[in-house]
């Protein structure tokens, strides 16, 4: 059983394209020699900044051979069909069988393919890998046609069994496949041969050239804990910065220095972005002083006087970075003391977007939704107002400028320094978030009434000017603004109407947009109410009931005040925003789905609780969702289930076959079976505690209620037989039925659980 | 490799030992192109020469001008107009790496006491329509140089393609010499019977250029001049490639696209003037790179730019 090493020998990769090229390369190469059918025992694949390596162990040395049949025309078939059939199967006349069937003679063509040699295949898939290899972004150099992700220098290909090592013959693009590599660039001495993995591994770490990314890492973090603990310091993790630094070099050293005194002062964030950002230093933290002090540097060479000059470089360059950092530390706190005009003013002429207006408008928008919001997260209306008109105006200063992953935090620094209430300035580092899947939600108020203004303002506004996410192309991040004030009014439990704060924030825009024309349109319309009264009319003509919403009048309401204050507004348009409204609600919606179905929470209850009323309130609707899940889960709640889908498809059957609604006048006294009262009983005890669990949004409690309904509608549909021939016996047990419906549907749309 | 290890004690010494390092390596060694442009890619012996299939092999020091760098002089690395070291060698030859080695060890970089290392940095130049993948270099953290292999330039595919190096010479220099602040640094030989600094050569004219380029220069002359750039371009294409006067075929590729270096470098200082909008910005990037194109485009119709 052979062994396959393989080694692309190339210049320097990006760092950040590692990882996934060397998976690529396992996976594409092992499927390839699978699929020509060859079969193997394990594969490994390393990466460093030069090379692409895979090792593949127990190769069979074969392939199968395969004959293949293939059944052709008759023999007496028109001379065209058989030679179609010679063409197609590439044989001649002589070389096709003739077997006798029922209908006479019919021609067979039997290939035999034989058996292939492992390196004949190995060759043929790593020269299609090499060719089509997916990086991210690829490029060709001299004077030929390949492509790679910087110029490959050379290929190294071996298939090794106990008889020896054996180069595959392989010559892409003028680079002949070899079984020689070279080491390191500095430290390396020349080129070698190599016999196998384990060799080629073993001579790499001489040639100083420490092969798998892991054990980079490992010696890295080792090394720089060291350099650390003898200092009596400690390195702050990062596992990003930790990957991609052993990415960049093949023999690591790490090397520890002091930051200058003159720079201490800067806040911690911004020593380690700038440290992380240009440098890609770790940054080392003084536990006695709780400051960042120092930085760990990797180099990738055993200098000859162990490091001095490189530290010493490295230092100075820092010292220039850190000189930048302070000079706008300092230069953004001269402009935060001041009150932050400069910045207010600067946000004017910023754009947002070219058709959602500057910053600064966002900034009017986010603070007019925030005061409307406050109360309902329990903020205060003036702080909410407040935090979102400083939240952004960090984005003005020189540091968030150089450092825009530093936006927030040094909002919240300069909010500060301007003499703002700590909950107002945390606001401008919290209204951001929560910016990722795994980042937390922000809890305090102010923060939370500002986060939400952003993200609504934000997805209004696109929808507004028909910039929604399509596919795979998000590029304005409206999914992660959904999912966030998702999380914020669950994470927090708000009662919020959604659908409302959309409508402010929409009105927002339209203000916004009509600000010019809004004095003299105001006037025309004070001039002439009857105007006013017919524009509202027409509106209300126009709009019709089409529009399914929960809180149909008020937005009706709403709306026709947006048309007379914004005359600019026609009918259509209108209905076009109430669309656009429901649209971005279902869009909520959709990723309250996905939200959810993480959560454990299946679509189909999503599905029946969505076409409950209130169905914007995303809180009141996840409790629903859960305690329906819940009750689902139990013998009672999936048992009641099926019992209610009986009930109403007997019911529905019935309705539609005589053409009438069976939903009142249930009466106890047609009742003939101690089931059919147990079940009257049941109902009304049932009602009896459903009713008010329902007005105080106890779904648990309604749900159990419910359940408890299983064992009488069971015995129910046991003993009674609902189509009897007493048409006044039959219709009484139809209202029975209905009631069972009614009962039911109030908790959740029943019909759409599956199963 | 031959290794220089004696530490260069002056500016020019570090341009006189890569122009010697690059000569002998088959490069011709150009003069400075005579305009005010924004790098050393904007030479015409870069981006036009790296159109079409004829083989190139330059090396040149390029001035370069970036007006809202100004800092009056006082800044210690920045300077508005500056000295870029570039190499251009089409095809890119296999050992284009070693060679550039070569040149640091040239200048005195000892490479077993440096970390040099190639981190990834991929070029563009939207106002050229040009694109590149490759590495910024670095020495002990700092970048000391570009390394490019172009892949487009005025929008026409490089084949072949050319390996294109640029080095900061003052930030280089100052960092082999060991100087804080570029106006210190050592510009002739400094026991020369008249020894200079960068400073007695430059400080005046930072402060008087920063002057010019932030308050100066009159911003309706200067639209105007941008336009006039742009007309005159576009106006010497259009002349049809047979010259009646000498009989040959002769297309004005370069004087075009001196017109598309005047534009650009006008754009530059409007920039630096604050009256371009970021609106504007992109619409003026734009112009510029139209005419690039265009002039790429009819430098391939030469003699010096077609396919062999």
């Amino acid at each position: 059983m052979p062994d396959l090493l393989i080694e692309l020998f190339s210049e320097e990769i990006p760092a950040r394209m590692q990882a996934k090229a060397r998976e690529d390369l396992k996976k594409l190469v092992t499927d390839g020699l699978v699929e020509a059918g060859l079969t193997y025992a394990s594969a490994g694949a390393f990466s460093t900044p030069r090379r692409l390596v895979l090792s593949v162990e127990g190769l069979t040395s074969e392939s199968r051979p395969v004959r293949e049949e293939r059944k052709g025309p008759s023999v007496s078939a028109p001379a065209q069909a058989v030679e179609g059939f010679l063409r197609s199967t590439g044989l001649t006349l002589d070389q096709l069988e003739r077997r006798a069937d029922k209908k006479g003679e019919t021609f067979y063509a039997v290939v035999e393919k034989p058996g292939r040699q492992a390196a004949e295949i190995v060759a043929e898939v790593l020269e299609g890998v090499i060719r089509s290899f997916p990086w991210p972004k690829s490029m060709r150099w001299g004077a030929g046609s390949l492509r790679w992700v910087r110029p490959l220098q050379s290929i190294l290909c071996l298939l090794s069994d106990e008889t020896g090592a054996h180069v595959v013959p392989l010559t892409v693009d003028g680079i002949v496949a070899g079984n020689t590599t070279e080491g390191h660039r500095f430290m390396g001495m020349g080129r070698f041969t190599v016999t196998g993995f384990d060799d080629y591994a073993v001579k790499l770490k001489r040639a100083k050239v420490v092969l798998d990314s892991a054990e980079r890492e490992a010696a890295i973090w080792q090394g720089a804990q060291n350099l650390a603990f003898a200092a009596g310091m400690e390195v702050v993790a990062d596992p990003g910065l930790l990957t991609e630094v052993a990415g960049l070099v093949e023999w690591p050293v790490p090397l520890m220095g002091r930051i200058a005194d003159q720079f201490l002062a800067l806040p911690p964030e911004v020593l380690q972005t700038s440290m992380k950002e240009h440098q890609k230093f770790f940054s080392v933290r003084n536990p006695k002083t709780g400051r960042i002090e120092g930085f760990v540097t990797v180099a990738n060479i055993e200098a000859a006087d162990g490091g001095e000059v490189i530290l010493k470089g490295n230092q100075k360059v820092l010292a220039a970075r850190l000189s930048d950092a302070k000079f706008f530390w300092e230069n953004d706190l001269r402009v935060a003391k001041a009150g932050m005009g400069e910045w207010v003013e600067g946000l004017k002429s910023v754009t947002f977007h070219n058709k959602l207006g500057s910053q600064a408008d966002r900034i009017d928008r986010i603070a007019a939704l925030a005061r409307e919001i406050a109360p309902l997260v329990g903020a205060d209306a003036d702080d909410a107002e407040r935090a979102a008109r400083l939240a952004k105006l960090d984005l003005r200063s020189a540091m968030v400028g150089e450092f825009p992953e530093l936006q927030g935090v040094m909002g919240r620094y300069y909010a500060l320094e301007a003499g703002e209430k700590a909950s107002v300035a945390d606001a401008a580092r919290d209204h951001w978030r929560p910016k990722g899947e795994s980042d937390s939600v922000p809890v305090e108020p102010v923060s939370v009434a500002v986060a939400l203004a952003d993200k609504i303002d934000t997805l209004t506004g696109f929808w507004a000017i028909d910039e929604k996410p399509t596919g795979s192309k998000d590029p304005f991040a409206l999914r992660r603004a959904a999912l966030g004030v998702i999380r914020l009014v669950l994470g927090n439990g708000y009662k919020l109407d959604l659908l409302l704060q959309l409508l402010n924030s929409i009105e927002l825009h339209y203000e916004a947009a009509n600000r010019a024309a809004l004095p003299a349109l105001e006037a025309k319309i004070e001039q002439d109410k009857r105007v006013k009264e017919a524009f509202i009319e027409q509106v209300k003509k126009q709009l019709g009931d089409d529009v399914v919403v929960t809180h149909p009048d008020e937005l009706r309401d709403r709306s026709n005040r947006m048309f007379a204050r914004y005359g600019g507004l026609s009918g259509d348009q209108l209905r076009l925003t109430h669309a656009k409204l429901s649209d971005l609600l279902s869009f909520f919606h959709d990723r309250l789905k996905v939200y959810l179905k993480d959560q454990g929470v299946r679509h189909d209850i999503i599905d029946a609780c969505l076409a409950m009323p209130g169905n914007d309130d995303l809180t009141l609707l996840v409790k629903r969702a859960t305690a329906l899940s819940e009750v689902l889960k139990t013998e009672d709640g999936a048992n009641l289930l099926q019992g209610f889908k009986r009930a109403n498809n007997i019911l529905s059957q019935a309705e539609a076959k005589d053409g009438v609604e069976y939903s009142f006048g249930a009466d106890l006294k047609f009742a003939e079976t101690d089931e059919e009262r147990a079940l009257f009983a049941a109902l009304d005890k049932a009602e009896a505690t459903i009713t008010p669990a329902m007005q105080a949004e106890d779904f648990g409690t309604a749900m159990a209620a419910m359940a408890a309904l299983r064992a009488p509608i069971d015995a129910f549909f046991t003993a009674v037989q609902v189509n009897s021939d007493n048409q006044i016996v039959r219709r009484n047990r139809l209202n029975l039925l209905h009631r069972i419906r009614a009962v039911c549907s109030g908790v959740a749309d029943l019909t759409r659980i599956e199963g | 490799m031959p290794h220089e290890t004696t530490t260069p004690r002056s500016f020019q010494e570090i341009i006189l030992r890569l122009q010697t390092y690059w000569a002998k390596q088959g490069c011709a060694v150009l003069q400075p192109y005579d305009m005010e442009v924004g790098a050393g890619t904007f030479h015409p012996a870069t981006t036009l020469r790296s159109l079409g299939s004829k083989p190139w092999a330059a090396a040149y020091v390029q001035p370069s001008r970036r007006p809202t760098d100004g800092r009056y002089g006082e800044n210690p690395n920045r300077l508005q107009h500056y000295y870029q070291y570039q190499v251009i060698i089409k095809p890119s030859p296999p050992n284009l790496q070693e060679l550039y080695l070569g040149s640091l060890a040239a200048i005195g970089i000892d490479l077993g006491l440096h970390d040099i290392r190639f981190v990834e940095d991929d070029w563009e130049s939207p106002t050229l329509g040009a694109w590149g993948l490759g590495w910024e270099v670095w020495c002990d953290g700092m970048e000391v140089s570009q390394f490019t292999y172009f892949q487009q330039v005025g929008g026409h595919d490089c084949k072949p393609v050319s390996g294109e190096l640029t080095y900061g010479l003052e930030r280089l220099a100052m960092y082999v010499m060991g100087v804080d602040h570029v106006m210190d640094m050592p510009f002739n030989d400094p026991d020369a019977p008249i020894p200079l600094t960068y400073g007695d050569i430059f400080r005046q004219t930072e402060e008087e250029y920063s002057r010019h380029n932030f308050d100066g220069a009159t911003t309706e002359m200067l639209f105007q001049h941008f336009k006039d750039a742009e007309a005159e371009c576009q106006r010497l294409l259009a002349f049809a490639p047979q010259d009646p006067k000498s009989g040959k075929r002769i297309i004005m590729a370069h004087p075009a696209y001196d017109q598309t270096i005047k534009a650009s470098h006008l754009f530059n200082l409007l920039d630096a003037r604050g009256v371009i909008s970021v609106t504007e910005r992109q619409a003026y990037i734009g112009r510029v790179r139209a005419l690039a194109k265009q002039c790429a485009d009819a430098f391939r119709q030469t003699e010096a730019g077609a396919d062999l």
